[in-house]
C-alpha cells in the first residue's frame, strides 16, 4: 500500500505539469492574453501597449513566459520598465515557489488574497457538505431497500428535479420566498436574511450564524443530495442482488443486519470515493451562492477578478483547485484500496 | 424471419420460453418499442416537443423581443402578456421563448463540437493504444482537473477581450465553442472504451485480414458500436450545456443583453425581482422545464440502449 502510495504520488507529479500547461495554454492561446483586460475598460495606445508587454515579460517566447511562471524570473535579466533593455533581475519566484503572482486590483500577492477568503468558504462548504451526507445517505439507503414503493417512487423523481433546477434560479426562489414574501409572524421581520454570514455589528450568536446560513446551505445542497441519494440507491441497488447478500439471509442474518452490515458497507465504498472527489470544492466554494448570498469566500474572489479581470488571482485559485482534484483522485483510490479489500495494488 | 416467427409460436403453445424468440426487427424500431415502455423519457418527449414547438412559433408573436416600450413595463402577466413585460416593457414571454431559440441552439453546438472533439480523440486513442493512448488520456485527464464553471467564465473572460473583427460580442458559436471545449472528455472515454473492447473482436480481425484500411476499420467496422452511449451521452450533454450557457449568461459571462437567453433574463430580474416577481419565476421554469425533459429522454435512451436487454440484430 505505502509503494503504491508513493508510487501515485511521483505519477502525480508530470500530471500537475500537464495541467499547468493546459492551463497556461488556454490563457496565452488568445492574441493579446491576459494584457488585453488589463488595463480595464479603457482601449490602451499601441506604444503603452508594447512597454506594458515588455514589462511584464509578455513579448517573450510563450516557453519563455511558462518558465517563469513556474520557477519565477530572479535568474535572468528582465525589462522592468519597459524601454526595452533588460537591467535588472526578477523579482518573482515562480509557482513551484509559491509565488502566484500579485494581484492586478489590490497590488497584494494572490496567496494573501486567497488566505483571506478561504476561511469563510470552508465554513460555508463543509457545513453544506456534512448536510449533504446526513440528508442523502438515510434518502438513498431507504429507497433502495424499499424499491418501488411509495417512497421510493417519490424520491427517484424529486431527485430528478434537483438535479434540473438551475443553482442560481432555486437561489432566486429561495430569496423570493424566504426573504421577500415570508415574515416572522413574531417580529414582522423577513424570515431569513438575504445575505451576508452574520448581522453586521452584532455581538456573535450562535442562532445568528446559523439563521445566516440556513439559505446558502439549501441552495447549496439541493443539487448535491439529489445526486448523491440517486448514486448511493443505485449501489446499494447493485449489491443488493449479489450472491453473499443471499447467502447470507439463506443462513438466516436478520434482514436488519443484512442490509445495513452486509448491504450498506460495500455499497458505502462508491459513494466514498465520489466524495473524496468534491472534496477539491471546499477549497474552490460555490459561486452562484457567494454571489447571490453576498458570501465573502472563494467563488466571490474569483467572480469578482473575472469581471476586473485579475489574471494572477485566477490562474492561482484554478491551478490551486487542479491541484486539489488530483490529490484527491489519489486519495479516492487509497480509499477505496482500504474499504474494499478486493482491491489489491501492485 | 418467418422461420423465427414458427419457432417462436411453436415455443408458445408448449412453454413458457417464448417471450425470448422474437422476429427480427431493425435496431431503431427495437429502440423506440423499449423507449416508448419508460414513461419519464415519453413525458419528457412530450415536454420537450412544446418547448421547441412554441420557440420555434415565436415568430408569430405579436410583440419585438427587443424593442421596449416604456409605458408598458413591469406589467402582471395577463391574458395580453401571459408571463408579464419586464422592465423596459417587452414581452416576456416573446422574450423567453427567443432566449430558448438561443440557450436550445447553444446546447446543440455544444454537443456538436464536444463530439469533433471527442470522439477523434477517444478513437485514437482506444484504437492505437500505447503512448498515444497514454499522453491523448492524460490530457482528458488534465482539463477534468479545473472545475468546469470557473474555467468557463476565464476563457469567456479571454475571448470577450479579444478585438477580432469576426467575432461579435454576442456570438452564439462563440459562447458554444468555449463551452464544448471543456465538454468533449466523457465522449472521449466512452468511446475509447467502445475501441479498446472491440479492437480484439473477430470481425476486426477479419476486416483486418481481408486488407480494410486502419482508417476504413475505425470508422466502418468499430464506430458504430459506440453510436449507443455516444447518443445517450449527447443527450444528457445537451442538458449540461444548456445549464451551463444559463448559468454563464446568468453571471454576465455568456449571451449579453439586449440578446435574451434564459440565463440573462433570470440575471435582469435579480434587481426587480421582490416586486415583480414573475420576470424571476418564468425564464427558471424554461430552464426546469427542458433540462429535466432532455434528462428524462437521455434516461430513457439509456435503458432502451442497455446492451443486455437487447434482442435482435445488432449491427
Amino acid at each position: 500500500m505505502t509503494r503504491y502510495i508513493i508510487r501515485r504520488l511521483v505519477q502525480a507529479i508530470p500530471m500537475m505539469f500537464l495541467v499547468s500547461i493546459v492551463l497556461f495554454v488556454l490563457v496565452h492561446v488568445t492574441p493579446g492574453g491576459p494584457l488585453t483586460g488589463l488595463a480595464g475598460q479603457r482601449r490602451i495606445r499601441p506604444e503603452k501597449a508594447a512597454q506594458l508587454k515588455r514589462q511584464f515579460g509578455l513579448d517573450q517566447p510563450i516557453t519563455v513566459q511558462y518558465l517563469v511562471w513556474l520557477v519565477g524570473n530572479d535568474w535572468m535579466k528582465v525589462d522592468a520598465d519597459g524601454d526595452g533593455i533588460k537591467e535588472s533581475y526578477g523579482t518573482r519566484t515562480g509557482i513551484l515557489r509559491g509565488d502566484f503572482g500579485i494581484s492586478f486590483k489590490t497590488r497584494n500577492p494572490a496567496l494573501v488574497e486567497i488566505t483571506r477568503r478561504l476561511p469563510n468558504t470552508i465554513y460555508l462548504m463543509s457545513i453544506t457538505l456534512l448536510v449533504v451526507a446526513i440528508v442523502a445517505i438515510p434518502i438513498g439507503i431507504i429507497s433502495a431497500i424499499k424499491q418501488y414503493s411509495f417512497f421510493d417512487i417519490f424520491v427517484t423523481t424529486a431527485s430528478f428535479m434537483g438535479q434540473a433546477i438551475p443553482e442560481f434560479w432555486l437561489g432566486l426562489i429561495l430569496i423570493l420566498v424566504f426573504f421577500a414574501w415570508l415574515n416572522n409572524p413574531i417580529t414582522g421581520e423577513p424570515l431569513f436574511p438575504p445575505g451576508g454570514m452574520k448581522t453586521l455589528g452584532a455581538d456573535f450568536s450562535l442562532w445568528d450564524r446559523v439563521h445566516h446560513l440556513i439559505l446558502p446551505v439549501t441552495m447549496g445542497m439541493v443539487g448535491w443530495v439529489a445526486w448523491y441519494s440517486r448514486f448511493l440507491r443505485s449501489s446499494m441497488l447493485d449489491v443488493i442482488h449479489q450472491d453473499y447478500i443471499r447467502t447470507a439471509r439463506a443462513k438466516g442474518v436478520a434482514e436488519r443486519t443484512v442490509q445495513f452490515k452486509h448491504a450498506l458497507k460495500n455499497a458505502a465504498i462508491p459513494l466514498v470515493t465520489i466524495l473524496a472527489l468534491d472534496l477539491p470544492y471546499i477549497f474552490s466554494g460555490s459561486l452562484y451562492v457567494e454571489i447571490l448570498f453576498s458570501w465573502p469566500g472563494m467563488g466571490r474572489l474569483y467572480y469578482n477578478s473575472a469581471v476586473g479581470r485579475d489574471y494572477p488571482i485566477l490562474l492561482a485559485i484554478l491551478i490551486i483547485s487542479a491541484g486539489l482534484m488530483i490529490l484527491s483522485n489519489l486519495l479516492a483510490d487509497i480509499a477505496y484500496g482500504i474499504l474494499d479489500p478486493r482491491i489489491r495494488y501492485e | 424471419m418467418n422461420a423465427n416467427l414458427e419457432i417462436g409460436q411453436d415455443n408458445l403453445t408448449e412453454s413458457g420460453v417464448a417471450s425470448i424468440v422474437r422476429p427480427q426487427e431493425g435496431m431503431m424500431v427495437a429502440l423506440w418499442r423499449r423507449f416508448r415502455r419508460h414513461p419519464g423519457a415519453m413525458g419528457g418527449m412530450i415536454v420537450l416537443s412544446l418547448i421547441l414547438l412554441i420557440s420555434i412559433l415565436a415568430q408569430f408573436s405579436p410583440y419585438d423581443p427587443e424593442k421596449s416600450n416604456i409605458e408598458g413595463r413591469f406589467q402582471a402577466p395577463s391574458m395580453a402578456h401571459p408571463f408579464g413585460t419586464d422592465s423596459l416593457g417587452r414581452d416576456l414571454l416573446t422574450r423567453v421563448l427567443y432566449g430558448g431559440r438561443i440557450s436550445i441552439a447553444v446546447g446543440l453546438m455544444v454537443v456538436v463540437i464536444t463530439l469533433i472533439i471527442g470522439v477523434p480523440v477517444g478513437a485514437v486513442a482506444g484504437h492505437f493504444g500505447g503512448w498515444v493512448d497514454n499522453v491523448l488520456m492524460r490530457i482528458t485527464d488534465a482539463v477534468l482537473a479545473f472545475p468546469p464553471l470557473l474555467v468557463l467564465i476565464m476563457l469567456s473572460a479571454v475571448v470577450r477581450d479579444l478585438d477580432l473583427s469576426f467575432i461579435e460580442n454576442n456570438n452564439v458559436v462563440v459562447i458554444a465553442v468555449v463551452i464544448g471545449i471543456l465538454g468533449w472528455m466523457t465522449v472521449a472515454r466512452l468511446v475509447r472504451a467502445t475501441y479498446l473492447t472491440i479492437r480484439e473482436v473477430d470481425f476486426v480481425t477479419a476486416a483486418h485480414s481481408m486488407g480494410a484500411s486502419t482508417l476504413r476499420i475505425m470508422v466502418v467496422e468499430i464506430l458504430p458500436n459506440a453510436i449507443g452511449p455516444i447518443i445517450v451521452e449527447s443527450t444528457l450533454e445537451v442538458a449540461w450545456a444548456i445549464m451551463t450557457e444559463s448559468g454563464l449568461s446568468f453571471l454576465g459571462f455568456g449571451i449579453m443583453p439586449p440578446t435574451p437567453s434564459w440565463g440573462n433574463l433570470l440575471s435582469e430580474a435579480q434587481g426587480y425581482m421582490t416586486l415583480y416577481p414573475w420576470l424571476a419565476i418564468f425564464p427558471g421554469l424554461m430552464i426546469f422545464f427542458t433540462i429535466i425533459s432532455i434528462n428524462y429522454i437521455g434516461d430513457g435512451l439509456r435503458d432502451a440502449f442497455d446492451p443486455h436487454k437487447v434482442i435482435g440484430r445488432v449491427k
